[in-house]
């Protein structure tokens, strides 16, 4: 059947089978390895993307549910040429060391900051406890997207001082 | 790699539309909420429906509204939307403590309510706190709309009274005054099934029961319920031996089976604590409506 669907802002249209998950569409069919293909049992989060406004496991999503709908992956994080804020906390505290786990990460950690600008520690766990760091690297992560609420903070003060009259 | 086996997908437009085409295609075709459950059954071949049609777009099914005197819970309410329903937390505090403990944040993003009860896994959360608050399900299909008492409409494990043609629409919740609730599960992880879960709902009185609602899941009890123990608190003071009195009979009723989670006297041991430490949370809720809400257990 058709499936049109708006991944990172760039409207796709493909002939795909009902059973094709979203996780294999947008690998396979759009070339955005970006999002990673895990445990297959939406255990692990590598797969996470934002269906819309909110993060999903794309092994557990059948791609033609997503019609009409916006898809964001990692790919789509850069915007206007820099990275997000979370992208360069993961980067300034070593929050990857394999990778596997990290455009997933990163995706849940955008979704909780934008609900949540100033987490606690135990709140990013939280957050992101339906994923899975197969190198233990938590503590680093948590480091990472702290970094990033604090960057966010101060470039908002900033922003706010400029535009003062 | 594990992907579903070969199946036909429609779309609903509407509820009128979603029984026209379970008529039309028979048993062979399922409804698809969130899929969560679904989809890993379909990839293991425990499910291999022909045709699955897609209610997702059935945004007149996603409420959580207070009615009267009942909260009415869409069935395609997310377990997220739930969780930060105000008025549900308010009311009914069991929902935002089992909300907290299933799956995990992203899961509860996409899976919805009325999916997990029509899955109807042995071990899933809601069902017992639905049991435990004497919900009503409310079920339609094309000869119209039926309601069903929570405790019967689970028909055994994975079964439930939702004929072919039907579909779950409706969660609906009582509320009465003196009311207090909670829930409490014990689990080896995040996203895991529970070794054992307890809900409570106690309707006090003064210092009398004047209600109480037991759900039990994972443990063996019969509809996710404990009715011997609530039969026993009701008209009895909320004392600490009464609820503990509460937490045995209930484990006395309940059946557990031994497995990779536990084995069945720890889960019988489970059952009668658990139970005795929400009806404790849940007295101490109805006591101070009005006080922050603390932690089960």
């Amino acid at each position: 059947m058709r499936l049109t669907v708006t991944v990172n802002g760039i409207e796709h249209s493909r002939e795909v089978e009902p059973r094709l998950l979203l996780i294999h569409f947008l690998r396979d069919e759009l070339g955005l390895t970006g999002s990673h293909w895990g445990c297959d049992t939406s255990n692990c989060g590598a797969c996470v993307v934002w269906l819309d406004e909110t993060p999903v496991k794309s092994c557990t999503v059948l791609a033609v549910m997503a019609a009409g709908h916006r898809v964001r992956t990692v790919e789509g994080m850069v915007r206007a040429g820099e990275l997000d804020p979370v992208q360069q906390g993961f980067a300034a505290c070593h929050g990857l060391q394999c990778g596997f786990c990290t455009p997933g990460m990163m995706l849940t950690a955008r979704w909780l900051l934008n609900r949540n600008p100033h987490p606690t520690e135990p709140e990013i766990r939280e957050a992101i406890s339906g994923q899975i760091c197969r190198c233990t690297g938590y503590e680093n992560i948590v480091r990472s997207v702290l970094w990033a609420s604090e960057a966010e903070s101060s470039e908002a003060g900033r922003s706010a001082a400029g535009s003062a009259p | 790699m594990q992907v579903p086996a070969h199946v036909e997908y429609e779309k609903a437009a509407s509820i009128e539309h979603a029984l026209g085409l379970l008529v039309r295609y028979g048993p062979e075709a399922r409804i698809l909420a969130g899929g969560h459950s679904l989809i890993p059954m379909m990839k293991l071949r425990l499910a291999q429906p022909e045709v699955l049609v897609d209610i997702n777009g059935l945004t007149e099914l996603s409420y959580i509204t207070l009615a009267g005197d009942e909260l009415r819970i869409g069935a395609l309410a997310r377990h997220a939307q739930l969780l930060e329903s105000a008025v549900a937390g308010r009311l009914f505090a069991i929902l935002h403590d089992a909300e907290r403990v299933i799956a995990d944040p992203v899961v509860r993003n996409w899976g919805t309510v009325g999916g997990s009860l029509c899955q109807a896994d042995p071990s899933e959360d809601l069902s017992a706190a639905f049991a435990a608050l004497k919900s009503t399900m409310v079920v339609r299909g094309p000869d119209g709309t039926r309601t069903v008492p929570a405790r019967e409409f689970h028909t055994g494990p994975y079964e439930t009274v939702v004929g072919p043609a039907e579909l779950l629409t409706e969660i609906r919740l009582p509320v009465r005054a003196g009311g207090g609730s909670g829930y409490v599960k014990v689990s080896r992880r995040t996203g895991d099934w529970p070794v054992g879960a307890a809900g409570a709902a106690v309707w006090l009185d003064g210092e009398i029961i004047a209600d109480a609602g037991i759900g039990l899941t994972a443990v063996g009890a019969r509809n996710f319920a404990a009715a011997e123990a609530e039969e026993f608190l009701r008209g009895r003071p909320a004392t600490e031996e009464n609820l503990a009195q509460a937490g045995e009979i209930a484990a006395s009723h309940c059946r557990p089976v031994s497995d990779q989670r536990g084995p069945a006297d720890y889960k019988q041991h489970l059952a009668r604590e658990l139970t005795t430490r929400v009806l404790r949370t849940a007295v101490r809720r109805a006591r101070e409506p009005d006080a922050e809400l603390t932690p089960c257990g």
